[in-house]
């Protein structure tokens, strides 16, 4: 099961699939027994000769014991499923920590902008700059973004951290994460915004904090836009 | 409707039924636009400056067409239960006279609007005034044609006996029309 | 009433729901071929996304240069295909042909209550189709925004080069909103007036339930977006401004407008393919549905319910987070009245005698896949988890399992069992057979592998998925699910010969031929017009099957309860 997820490099990362684990390792029992039960039935009561079905309502208590102890059952499980993940909810979405690091992230037809606040740290000055479909942070920093779109509804994803949030126009919206392991990683469009949706790719570069401060400083100095 | 239905002791008309449930429907459509409206326009703010430049006196005068209208269509409900073909078509002839009153000066108004140069899209409190009550005067035109149909068919008598229940659905739809004005009129004009 | 009618008012023009009922039928199974030709072109786009297409070098520019696909056009048919499916395909084959074509024989009436109210239905839908099948042809194509249609993408033109396509899309959508107020109008209005005497609500067959509450929730949750089509239409067309932020509009308030409907519109779909399969078990398993009253309860409920659930569409979409944990909790509530409906089908098994013709075959398929959609929304359903499936092949597999079970195996199932009835032949069992199994794996071939895609980050309409290095190694998974695609959909040529064939050549059916309880299976095959010679009374629910003391192991709605056992 594993295998199939994009690898885990964010603080809260493991947290998301571990609520996805808990809900499939809850569903799965039930599948199993339903799926068992069908087929063990139909073996069972196949027609054979002479012998008349059974004439069961299912109008007595006593015989909707049995489906409506296992639906119960099903609504105690959901609401610990609903108690598990809202935790999870809010440490992603709700609750954003201080960030170490804040940048701008400008979703449009077809690419993201994302704009640094430059060596002085601080978005809104002068020596901020913005390069095209390349997302730079550094490792182990909490790094806040407020996402915005230029044009349609974009959806930004980073499958690696987690972490998805349409870009809406005329919406500032607030986001956080921490990334833990350096590489390169990739940054995708997740929502439907015209014929180029496909290529809205970028890069997605997690290096040590001294790196990314390099990197940083080289940008502001050229004036961005590479 | 066959022998069967009535045999089945049926206690509201098919007829009546539907038009019931065809009205849920269009609560559920006006609903959606009004609470839009209401949700967009009380969380944003900003709608003050551009909402004083509607005409709170012309509508006035529109509700007041409106209820006198839906009195008349009351009266002529009431003339076919008292079987009197001619005083029902005289009151749909009242309802369908006030209903294009009404449309008449909502057309005035909107040419005034425009005039002065508040288009739909002037700002998103106008896209709202013209949508809403440009749907709302849409359905006054189809009531004022579902109306006038019943007018002819009162004035001509041929027919009337199976013609005159409808009379009655007409005119809860009527009331309808009637009812979500009363809940746009202040909320578009007065708030 | 028995004068002779002309072809035009027998055929065409009719007011009889049997002929409305079937004409549903054909629609929706014709307009099946464009849904399913659009997923065949986008799923061998998905395979093998450089290629050529087999069997599309037809299809003129710019939509296709010399078979191969051109991206915009890619997006409108991932936006037909959704569009064309739910609103074409599954809507009048589960609500307009079973609805139309059961409800009034299994009251016990000679017709619905407003028979040219059905017709102009009809007729609607019909002209609903040729509007958004004509968008293919004007200038810009059709809709390219998918069957969701979020502004700004969808509200203004020069986002996708799409003009007329989508007003088109709007008033096609608008013409089928209306055949379905109509209808269901119709179906709530016949089932209140009509019904057989003795025919008291809790002795309804479970389809008509369905019916009922598919037609309520259809009606009360569409105005929203009757009003949200009027918008975006004006956005587009006088110059409102809506949906537009630049102009101080608001996308998110179409998303709620969308959605508010879209929710509960899944339920409009599901409910009947579940009444189809809730009639058929106890016919092949010789016992009543275990838990009617239950089920009706939970169906209700579930019904209510789907009206407060619906922003679990828009968790990521920008809507404030505080009100994620309250829809998450209303989305895993609604999980609990389908898990006892689910538990309800299971438990009518135990101590029967059961047979397995096609019917049974495909009411069994029904339950079988449906699991795996209903416990994949409990993802879906999850906020946290959302974040990341939103917007993946994990969504598209999970409504595939819910949406196919129900209109593919729902209705096929319901297709197989009444088609005696409807066109008074029997269908090929072999062939009918033949189409399950290939149906059967097809489908979970083609759909299973796309939770995988999913937890792999796979996003949705996506032309080509190796332009991202994290979804290359999947690559193998789309193959391999687009195979399994062309033998699902080669897969129902055995029904196409069967449906058509047996028109010819099937054998004549007998008024009962299974052996059911229902009213429309005391009338001959296929019923005259005006139903039922002599009208029925009713004396017993619809489930009396293997009642104790009976002389068979059925007894008739219609039977008194002086024959066989107590009545229900």
């Amino acid at each position: 099961m594993r295998g199939w997820f994009p690898e885990d490099i964010s603080t809260y990362g493991p947290d998301v699939d571990r609520v996805f684990y808990l809900i499939y390792y809850i569903v799965g029992f039930w599948f199993v027994l339903t799926q068992v039960a069908i087929v063990v039935f139909l073996v069972r009561y196949r027609r054979r000769a002479h012998v008349p079905a059974r004439h069961v309502r299912g109008e007595r208590w006593r015989e909707l014991a049995w489906i409506l102890v296992p639906a119960a059952i099903v609504l105690v499980l959901d609401l610990g499923i609903d108690a598990a993940g809202a935790r999870v909810w809010d440490a992603v979405k709700k609750d954003l920590p201080p960030g170490d690091v804040h940048l701008a992230i400008t979703g449009k037809q077809f690419e993201w902008l994302v704009t640094y606040p430059g060596p002085d740290g601080k978005l809104g000055t002068a020596d901020d700059f913005t390069v095209n479909s390349q997302l730079h942070v550094p490792q182990g920093k909490n790094v806040r973004v407020t996402l915005r779109s230029q044009d349609v509804v974009h959806s930004f994803f980073l499958p690696n951290v987690r972490l998805k949030q349409d870009a809406v126009p005329g919406r500032s919206i607030d986001l956080w994460f921490n990334a833990t392991k350096a590489g390169t990683y990739e940054l995708a469009c997740a929502e439907l915004c015209g014929f180029g949706h496909y290529t809205m790719r970028g890069v997605f570069v997690v290096e040590p904090p001294e790196a990314y401060a390099a990197w940083v400083a080289r940008h502001a100095a050229s004036g961005g836009g590479a | 409707m066959t022998t069967a239905a009535v045999a089945a002791g049926e206690r509201i008309p098919s007829g009546k039924l539907a038009v019931w449930w065809f009205l849920a429907s269009e609560i559920m459509t006006f609903g959606g636009l009004l609470a839009a409206f209401v949700l967009c326009r009380f969380a944003g703010g900003g709608w003050e400056d551009q909402a004083a430049h509607v005409n709170a006196w012309i509508a006035a005068v529109n509700t007041l067409v409106l209820l006198t209208s839906s009195l008349s269509m009351v009266q002529a409900h009431r003339a076919v239960e008292d079987g009197s073909r001619r005083r029902a078509a005289a009151f749909l002839l009242v309802t369908v006279l006030l209903g294009v009153a009404f449309l008449g000066v909502k057309g005035f108004e909107y040419s005034r609007e425009l005039a002065h140069g508040f288009t739909p899209s002037t700002a998103p409190f106008w896209s709202f005034y013209y949508g809403l009550t440009g749907l709302h005067a849409l359905h006054v035109l189809a009531g004022v044609v579902a109306n006038a149909a019943l007018w002819i068919a009162a004035v001509r008598g041929r027919g009337w006996a199976q013609v005159a229940p409808r009379v009655e659905y007409a005119g809860l739809y009527w009331h309808f029309v009637d009812v979500v004005w009363i809940f746009l009129f202040p909320l578009v004009y007065l708030s | 009433m028995s004068e002779p009618m002309g072809f035009w008012r027998r055929y065409v023009f009719s007011t009889d729901h049997k002929v409305i009922g079937r004409q549903y039928l054909f629609l929706g199974l014709a307009m099946a071929l464009v849904g399913a030709a659009s997923a065949y072109i986008i799923r061998w786009q998905l395979a093998w996304p450089e290629s050529q297409i087999p069997l599309t070098r037809w299809i003129p520019e710019p939509a296709m240069y010399d078979g191969h696909l051109d991206p915009s056009f890619y997006n409108q048919l991932v936006t037909m295909h959704g569009t064309v499916m739910i609103f074409f395909v599954a809507m009048p084959i589960l609500l307009g042909a079973l609805g139309n074509f059961l409800i009034p024989l299994m009251i016990g009436a000679d017709d619905m209550a407003l028979p040219r109210l059905n017709m102009l239905s009809f007729w609607t839908i019909f002209t609903a189709a040729v509007v958004l099948l004509a968008s293919f042809f004007v200038h810009g194509g059709p809709a390219a925004s998918g069957w969701t249609a979020y502004p700004p993408l969808s509200d203004d033109p020069s986002y996708t080069g799409v003009d007329w396509g989508q007003n088109l899309w709007l008033l096609a959508v608008a013409l089928e909103f209306a055949s379905f107020l109509m209808g269901g109008i119709n179906f709530l209005t016949t089932v209140v007036n009509m019904r057989a005497p003795g025919l008291g609500f809790f002795r309804l067959p479970l389809m008509v339930w369905m019916q009922l509450t598919a037609a309520v929730l259809f009606m009360l949750s569409v105005g929203p977006l009757i009003a949200g089509a009027v918008m975006l239409l004006l956005d587009r067309t006088i110059g409102t401004t809506f949906f537009l932020p630049q102009r101080g509009g608001d996308p998110l308030l179409w998303q709620h407008l969308f959605w508010f409907f879209g929710h509960p519109e899944v339920y409009v779909v599901l409910l009947p393919g579940v009444g189809a399969v809730l009639e058929i078990l106890p016919v092949f398993t010789r016992k009543p549905i275990f838990g009617y009253r239950t089920i009706v309860y939970s169906t209700i409920v579930a019904g209510l319910l789907s009206f407060v659930v619906w922003a679990h569409h828009m968790f990521v979409a920008g809507i404030d987070p505080r009100l994620a944990t309250p829809f998450s909790i209303t989305t895993i509530l609604i999980s609990v009245p389908f898990a006892v409906i689910v538990f309800a089908m299971i438990a009518s098994l135990w101590g029967g005698s059961i047979t397995f013709p096609t019917p049974m075959l495909f009411a069994l398929g029904f339950l079988v896949t449906f699991l795996v959609g209903g416990v994949t929304g409990i993802f879906n359903g999850s906020a946290a988890v959302d974040i990341f499936i939103h917007g993946t092949y994990f969504v598209v597999a999970h409504f595939h399992y819910t949406l196919f079970p129900t209109v593919f195996f729902g209705g096929f199932a319901g297709l197989y069992y009444w088609y005696p009835k409807m066109f008074g032949r029997m269908l090929n069992e072999a062939l009918g057979k033949l189409h399950f199994w290939l149906t059967f794996v097809g489908f979970n071939a083609t759909f299973l592998p796309m939770f995988l895609l999913g937890m792999g980050g796979h996003m949705r309409r996506i032309y080509n998925p190796l332009q991202y290095d994290f979804l290359k190694p999947l690559a193998p998974v789309n193959q391999f699910a687009t195979i399994a695609m062309i033998v699902l959909l080669l897969g129902q040529i055995p029904f196409v010969l069967n449906f058509f064939g047996s028109l010819r050549y099937g054998a004549k059916a007998a008024d009962n031929p299974w052996g059911a309880n229902t009213l429309e299976w005391q009338t001959s095959s296929p019923p005259p017009h005006g139903n039922f010679s002599t009208p029925p009374t009713v004396h017993r629910g619809p489930y009396d099957f293997s009642l104790p003391g009976a002389p068979a192991d059925f007894v008739p709605q219609h039977r008194p309860a002086a024959v066989g056992g107590r009545a229900a």
